[in-house]
C-alpha cells in the first residue's frame, strides 16, 4: 500500500532526489542517504578532454549497484538533443532503460516546452525506453503523454529551481484523478511543508534537488524532506477532517467544567 | 594525419585508430562513459572494431549531478 510501483518495479521511497549543486560527491551522498531516496537523477554531459584524468566520478560515489539511477535531459531544448541524451544514457548505463525526460522551452524560467516533450517522448517509448515526463500542470497534456505510454507523469509544482512551493494545487488534483500511472511533482518545491502538501494532495512521490543541494545544511534537509514525504503520504491515506469555518464541537467535554460562571453575555448571540 | 572534432574541440592523429584506441589517448580507459560518433551510439562491444576516419564527429559522456 505505501510502496511506490514505476514501471514494474516497487519502491519503498516515495522521494526522488537531484543530485546537482552539492559541494562535493561525499555531500551528495550524504544528503541521498539521509533522504532515504532509491531513485536518484542525474545529468548527462561532455567529459574533460585530456585534463584531470583522476577526477573523481559521480557513479563511484552513487553506484548503480545501489541506488536506481535516473538519467534526465535537463539543458535540452530540442527533440533530438533530448532523445540523443537519454540513448547515450542507456548505453553508459548498461541498458537501463527508466529515464526521466524534460525538454525545456526557454532558458530564462526552464519551463517546458509540451510540444517538444511529446515528440521526444513519442520517440523514446517506440525505442523501448521506459519514460518518466517532466511537464506543466495541465491536465490535458499529462492524460496524453500518459496515453501514449509514459510510465509516470511529472508535473512541476512551480519552476525549477524556484523553491516557489505548489503553486497550482487545483491543477495537481484533476492530474492525480485522470491518471492511472503514477503522478509525481517534480520541481519547485522549497521546503518540507510543500513536500508535505504534494503528497496530502494525492501525489505518488516528489523529485527535488534544489530545495535539499541549497539549503544552508542539505544532509539536514534531506532528512525534513524524508519525513514530510512520508507524513503527507501517511495524511493523505489517512484522510483528512472536513474543513468548517467554526466548530460547535470541542476536543474536551462541555459537562464537568469547574466552577462554572456560565458564558459571557456578550457571546450569548453567536 | 586525421583531425577528430571530440566534444565539440579538433584533435589531429597522426595515423588512423579505432574506439578504444581514442579511449586509451584520452586517458579513459575503464572509467563509465558512452560514446556517440556522428550521432549515432558505439556500443562498448565495438569499441576495437570501429575504424575512425577523417571528419569524424564524437560525443564522449559520463553521468554528473543533476536533477
Amino acid at each position: 500500500m505505501n510502496n511506490l510501483t514505476i514501471a514494474g518495479k516497487t519502491y519503498a521511497s516515495r522521494l526522488l532526489v537531484g543530485t546537482g549543486k552539492y559541494k562535493d560527491f561525499a555531500e551528495t551522498r550524504a544528503a541521498v542517504d539521509a533522504s532515504g531516496a532509491e531513485i536518484i537523477t542525474v545529468a548527462i554531459r561532455r567529459t574533460n578532454i585530456g585534463q584531470n584524468a583522476n577526477e573523481p566520478s559521480l557513479l563511484e560515489a552513487l553506484p548503480p549497484t545501489k541506488y536506481t539511477i535516473l538519467p534526465n535531459t535537463a539543458g535540452c531544448y530540442t527533440v533530438e538533443d533530448a532523445v540523443r541524451t537519454l540513448r547515450l544514457a542507456r548505453e553508459l548505463l548498461d541498458g537501463h532503460s527508466l529515464v526521466k525526460l524534460e525538454v525545456l522551452g526557454d532558458p530564462k524560467t526552464l519551463y517546458p516546452n509540451v510540444v517538444e516533450t511529446i515528440k521526444a517522448a513519442e520517440i523514446l517509448i517506440k525505442e523501448g525506453f521506459q519514460v518518466m515526463v517532466y511537464t506543466s500542470d495541465d491536465p490535458i497534456i499529462a492524460k496524453q503523454l500518459e496515453e501514449m505510454g509514459c510510465v509516470a507523469i511529472m508535473p512541476l509544482a512551480s519552476l525549477i529551481g524556484s523553491g516557489m512551493g505548489i503553486l497550482n494545487p487545483w491543477n495537481l488534483q484533476i492530474i492525480i484523478e485522470n491518471a492511472k500511472v503514477p503522478v509525481l511533482v517534480d520541481a519547485g518545491v522549497g521546503t518540507a511543508s510543500d513536500a508535505v502538501i504534494a503528497m496530502e494532495l494525492g501525489c505518488d512521490g516528489v523529485l527535488m534537488n534544489t530545495a535539499i543541494a541549497a539549503a544552508k545544511q542539505p544532509v539536514l534537509m534531506a532528512s525534513a524532506m524524508r519525513k514530510a514525504v512520508e507524513a503527507g503520504r501517511e495524511a493523505y491515506l489517512a484522510g483528512r477532517m472536513a474543513k468548517k469555518f467554526y466548530s460547535a464541537s470541542p476536543s474536551s467535554p462541555i459537562e464537568g467544567v469547574i466552577a462554572r460562571a456560565g458564558i459571557p453575555t456578550s457571546q450569548k448571540t453567536i | 594525419m586525421i583531425q577528430l572534432i571530440i566534444n565539440g574541440q579538433s584533435q589531429q592523429f597522426a595515423a588512423p585508430l579505432n574506439v578504444a584506441q581514442l579511449i586509451d589517448h584520452l586517458s579513459l580507459q575503464g572509467k563509465r562513459i558512452a560514446i556517440e560518433r556522428n550521432g549515432t551510439i558505439v556500443p562498448r562491444s565495438q569499441f576495437t572494431e570501429q575504424l575512425l576516419v577523417h571528419g569524424d564527429r564524437l560525443e564522449v559522456v559520463i553521468a554528473v549531478g543533476g536533477g
